[in-house]
């Protein structure tokens, strides 16, 4: 397994760059993950966005669905988009620190 | 003396007058060392029944969700040629019409950033290029854009649109299927590359009810051209058929499904009960010179279809039985506020993964009408002379004063 340098801290990602261990991560961590999705700064927005995510993940251990995501920050997909480039899913998803979303996607 | 192969099992299947991928895959290698990989791993998975590719993978290009599907080794030790080989689909031009000019330039794009071509169409519709690790991936994507080409869909999104050659070759398309599928796919540009629902959704659109691209079994939205007249008939032309030596009373007459055809082989002319016809197009397809779809064209509007992954497979049913030509041309602002519809409710009411059919099959039809603000009707059926039985609401029954017993 790989690892990479995230937040000053040697952290273990797999080949898609996603973390392994999803303890490990802080806002540090994520600051530098977010570099490696083509975000350079994280604004009010895609903070909420994250955290959104990380709670929602903590709650039922998996990600929310695009829809719910929507609906629940009130943030358009486009703007997602805007936000995260490659977006929810391979952007915003391992910004927050999520592991991989498995199945065939 | 020659080198002892390491790949005795695939071997196996050059054998014989057929085409063999792996062959092929042996001529790519020439170029391409690292595309030998490929055989290696397969020869390892032959040997031990059990696949080398990981499960999963997100890897993508910026702007999109959909259009490349990772794959990984996952003896990337034995095998580094292959240890990332991603897939791509790309959208294919509507009814796969290519210049030369276009085909070398997709080859020579794929030559440079990935493994070779090996594979061009695949069920879906798209371009499928097989083989590319993830550094690769953006620099292509900038390169087919350049090109004018843009990836297909993948995931939870709208796939590719697709659609048989339709009136550009085919004298039995109904409506103009090109044109739609086109136009269709130029609007849901967003719901193309940006997965956002339960799962994926598919828009096939076939000229006629021989159904080139399998609408009716694989899309959720099915658009099957189809006429409500009568099948043209050239009567000289049947006689010219049978003086051939075609037997028109076994091949043509007892052939059909219905038995609506019934031939006098003294006069050599048939007669048609249209009104028994069910459009399966045998008739037509045996006599392509003296049987024509009818005048009165248009399509018939089906939904649900899917093949089976997490349940069976489904054909899809009649949600409007004739929509006629004049409405099939643009704007089509009717069937956009139709979708539009139909992708809230199912985005609203599907589970994780739910096809929009299986939505259909655990809600009830008459669930999904009353969300689009539909009338059942006896042709909403899966497929003809099949039973169209639709609860009624209790709220719709009229009680005629007599209890249930």
């Amino acid at each position: 397994m790989a690892t990479l340098n995230l937040g000053g801290k040697e952290v273990e990602i797999d080949e898609d760059g996603f973390i392994q261990d999803p303890e490990v991560w802080d806002e540090d961590v994520a600051i530098d993950l977010a570099a490696t999705e083509g975000v350079d700064e994280l604004g009010e927005d895609h903070w909420k966005l994250v955290h959104y995510l990380r709670d929602y993940y903590l709650k039922f251990g998996i990600a929310p669905m695009i829809r719910k995501l929507c609906k629940e920050t009130g943030f358009d997909l486009k703007y997602v988009y805007e936000m995260f480039p490659s977006g929810p899913a391979k952007g915003a998803c391992k910004v927050a620190g999520l592991p991989k979303p498995t199945g065939c996607v | 003396m020659a080198e002892e192969s390491k790949t005795p099992l695939l071997d196996e299947l050059e054998k014989g007058p057929w085409p063999s991928f792996v062959t092929d895959i042996k001529m790519a290698a020439k170029r391409k060392p690292e595309t030998m990989d490929l055989l290696n791993q397969l020869e390892l998975s032959y040997e031990e029944k059990i696949g080398h590719w990981k499960h999963g993978g997100i890897v993508g290009v910026m702007g999109y969700g959909g259009g490349v599907i990772g794959r990984y080794s996952d003896r990337p030790d034995l095998f580094p040629g292959v240890k990332d080989f991603h897939t791509l689909r790309v959208n294919m031009p509507t009814g796969w019409f290519y210049t030369t000019k276009a085909l070398r330039t997709i080859c020579d794009i794929w030559d440079k950033r990935g493994s070779g071509m090996t594979n061009f169409h695949g069920s879906t519709g798209d371009i499928i290029l097989l083989g590319t690790d993830t550094d690769q991936l953006q620099p292509l994507f900038d390169d087919l854009s350049e090109a004018g080409f843009d990836l297909g869909g993948s995931g939870s999104d709208l796939r590719t649109p697709s659609a048989c050659c339709g009136p550009a070759r085919c004298e039995w398309a109904c409506f103009d299927n090109l044109q739609m599928c086109y136009d269709m796919t130029m609007e849901y540009q967003m719901e193309l590359h940006r997965p956002m629902w339960p799962y994926k959704f598919k828009f096939k659109f076939s000229g006629c009810p021989n159904d080139c691209v399998a609408a009716v079994a694989r899309a959720d939205m099915s658009f099957i051209g189809t006429w409500r007249d009568d099948i043209q008939v050239n009567d000289d032309e049947i006689a010219a058929y049978a003086e051939g030596g075609l037997d028109i009373q076994a091949d043509v007459a007892d052939n059909c499904p219905t038995k609506c055809i019934s031939y006098d082989a003294s006069s050599k002319k048939i007669k048609i009960d249209n009104s028994n016809c069910v459009r399966c197009m045998h008739c037509i397809n045996v006599m392509p010179k003296a049987l024509k779809p009818g005048k009165e064209r248009g399509c018939t509007l089906m939904a649900g279809a899917k093949a089976p992954i997490l349940m069976g497979a489904r054909l899809s049913s009649v949600i409007v039985p004739f929509v006629p030509k004049e409405k099939l041309e643009p704007p089509y602002e009717w069937f956009k506020d139709f979708i539009d519809r139909l992708w809230e409710w199912w985005d609203e009411n599907g589970k994780f993964r739910e096809r929009f059919g299986e939505l259909l099959d655990r809600v009830g039809m008459r669930v999904f009408l009353k969300a689009m603000d539909m009338e059942p009707i006896p042709q909403m059926i899966e497929a003809p002379r099949t039973n169209p039985f639709v609860f009624w609401w209790p709220e719709d029954v009229e009680t005629s004063g007599k209890e249930a017993k």
